[in-house]
């Protein structure tokens, strides 16, 4: 019997469909049979994150209204063994899938895979409703910014809401360097402000809009901090307990700072 | 380096506490669902109240919701002038 998690954060462009695409191919990577689904009806994008789009024949409402069988909707990925995809329509809009039909779609992909990873849409309407309908666990991804922050507070109380508790914290796309300066706010202040688990950190690394240009997730990518950032999560998703990683780089001017005693 | 002489010779360092301030006094609305006009009505309401009582400075008159970890309390601070005796006695 799979796990749904359901990825989400209330504000748009923190880095929902890149973690899930992440967490799929990491999972994915580590041996599990892994589907994504996105929830992001008439704005799909987790298929061209994921370098999918080219083979999508049928979608998720093809899929609810009868128009397929949920099999051939699905597509496996040619790199991953046992990742696949549930895409998104693009020509419809949120209303084309009730919370009822995602719950039930939900049960039927748990028959066949250790995790079902749902990409939310942004906001808190009818979408957010549907993504969430099926979902056994939360995780929310926020950035250091009072906007992003605000709005996952928001998201944390309407999951509370819906009977979805404990939620998982994803604080993305975080600069040391002016988290040192004083001037963006550190882990340590959004989890106070927040008041929820932290389920790990990704440092702002331009490896993800590279491998993102390419269609390939970051996660496979053993070079980058991001990547690494992506592998422990996933690490902690399948309950092995790994340290929170420093966000410092080691550069030549950090370890100058650590010698003259500055930080 | 560079940034320890930014940091040497600029005031506008530590923007995160401001962003951190005003990220708590938000959502203690969000999550209370009081808006500030709400707040103010209270306010007003208040004053009406108090008013038959004492005479007080209206215009120092501040009412806040605080949170402190998961508790919101609403905090008052309403400066008395004086007392209405006569107000009172005639009653």
């Amino acid at each position: 019997m799979g796990e749904v998690i359901v990825v989400t954060s209330g504000k748009g462009g923190v880095g929902k469909t890149t973690t899930t695409a992440n967490i799929g191919a990491g999972l994915a990577s580590m041996g599990k049979k892994v589907v994504l689904v996105d929830a992001d009806i008439g704005l799909r994008n987790l298929d061209v994150v994921l370098g999918l789009e080219n083979r999508i024949v049928y979608d998720i409402v093809d899929v609810t209204s009868g128009n397929c069988r949920l099999r051939q909707a699905l597509i496996k990925d040619k790199r991953l063994e046992g990742l696949h995809l549930l895409p998104a329509a693009q020509t419809k809009d949120k209303t084309a899938v009730s919370p009822d039909q995602m719950r039930e779609l939900c049960t039927e992909l748990k028959k066949d895979f250790d995790y079902i990873i749902i990409d939310c849409p942004a906001g808190i309407e009818q979408g957010f409703r549907n993504a969430v309908a099926g979902a056994d666990k939360a995780i929310v991804v926020t950035t250091p910014e009072v906007s992003a922050v605000r709005d996952a507070d928001r998201i944390i109380g309407l999951l509370e809401a819906a009977e979805l508790r404990d939620p998982k914290l994803i604080i993305n796309r975080i600069r040391p360097k002016m988290v040192r300066q004083g001037d963006m706010m550190s882990i340590d202040d959004i989890i106070d402000i927040l008041a929820v688990d932290l389920i790990g950190i990704i440092p702002e690394d331009d490896m993800i809009v590279i491998t993102t240009n390419r269609g390939e997730p970051v996660v496979l990518d053993l070079g980058s901090r991001s990547g690494l950032a992506y592998r422990n999560i996933n690490r902690r998703i399948l309950g092995e307990d790994v340290p929170l990683m420093s966000i410092e780089e080691d550069g030549f001017f950090r370890r100058l700072r650590k010698i003259i005693g500055l930080s | 380096m560079l940034e320890f002489i930014t940091k040497l010779f600029s005031r506008n360092s530590g923007s995160k506490n401001i962003a951190k301030e005003r990220l708590r006094l938000v959502l203690v609305h969000d999550r209370t669902s009081i808006s500030p006009q709400l707040l103010e009505t209270l306010k007003n309401e208040m004053i009406q109240v108090i008013s038959k009582y004492m005479e007080i400075d209206e215009s120092a008159l501040e009412v806040n919701l605080d949170s402190s970890g998961n508790t919101v309390a609403l905090v008052a601070n309403i400066p008395i002038k004086g007392m209405k005796r006569a107000a009172v006695s005639s009653k």
